[in-house]
């Protein structure tokens, strides 16, 4: 019980940082613990394959990818924006709407589920769950095992075609003046 | 030991997390990191309701999860990316055409 409050603390610690940060760096560390916290739930909830695949896809892969645009972008710390050229409007009350959005979200779940009755602990024993799941995938979800190879491949194919920068607008650009020239170009 | 209801809160309390961080964050990069947040909120109910219906499907629904998630964070970063080059910020509220 120790374990779990340790466990959800950090998670709901980290996660709260990760959106009060204002440099995304840090945001991405955080998150990368508070994923670390999940994984030791997963491990609590006899959940042994997503444990290892949180911590290798999601902290090692996912992530990684994200701190690698945030170091390419070397982006902006602050996100209200220091041109002064183009002034920003600022929705405040927006913002307060949104917060009060999320409160009450958070609200409406807490009280659904203080209202439902508790099931207790876990009954049951644990399922013999990484074989189990390595045979439920290939036989039951076998078509969805082979859509997600096309789902990954189209992913690939569009973040290379949408992050690929064409020489055609490079020039364009280049002739009205060095605005997009932010970051390296290559040779 | 704790019970379905205390993973459920924890998921609930992540994902109220996650849509706060959306609404009030100015940010593109940290609004993709709030819907990853809220991502594995839900990953954490899925394996919790699982583990106390004894089935393995919670589990691989989580697994197919996580790749979506995958090719999401590929597919908008590398819109992030394109959006900053083109406007040098990474602020929603500088986006407003959807002329390139």
């Amino acid at each position: 019980m120790i374990v779990f409050y340790a466990f959800a603390a950090v998670a709901i610690g980290a996660s709260l940082l990760v959106i009060a940060q204002r440099n995304p760096i840090y945001s991405v560390l955080l998150l990368i613990a508070s994923f670390g916290a999940l994984s030791g739930l997963y491990v609590m909830l006899d959940a042994p394959f997503v444990a290892v695949i949180q911590i290798v896809v999601y902290a090692g892969a996912i992530m990684v990818l994200f701190l690698f645009v945030v170091m390419l972008l070397n982006a902006p710390q602050e996100d209200t924006d220091m041109d002064e050229r183009r002034p920003l409007p600022v929705h405040k009350g927006a913002m307060k709407f949104g917060g009060l959005l999320a409160a009450a979200l958070a609200g409406e779940l807490v009280w659904a589920l203080t209202r439902s009755s508790d099931p207790g602990a876990f009954s049951g024993g644990a399922t013999d769950s990484v074989a189990a799941i390595g045979r439920s995938l290939f036989t039951d979800y076998a078509f969805a095992f082979e859509v997600t190879s096309v789902l990954i491949l189209v992913a690939m194919l569009g973040a290379v075609v949408l992050a690929h920068r064409d020489r055609r607008s490079r020039a364009s650009r280049a002739a009205v003046g060095p605005v997009g020239n932010v970051l390296p170009q290559k040779p | 030991m704790p019970t379905l209801n205390h993973f459920l809160l924890l998921s609930a309390v992540l994902f109220a997390i996650g849509t706060a961080g959306v609404f009030l964050r100015r940010n593109l990069i940290t609004i993709l990191l709030s819907i990853e947040i809220m991502l594995n909120a839900v990953n954490l109910s899925f394996v919790a309701f699982g583990r106390a219906f004894g089935s393995t499907d919670g589990q691989i629904i989580v697994f197919f999860v996580m790749t979506v998630a995958a090719a999401e964070a590929a597919v908008g970063l590398a819109i992030v990316i394109g959006l900053f080059r083109h406007r040098e910020s990474l602020n929603p509220d500088r986006f407003t055409q959807l002329r390139w």
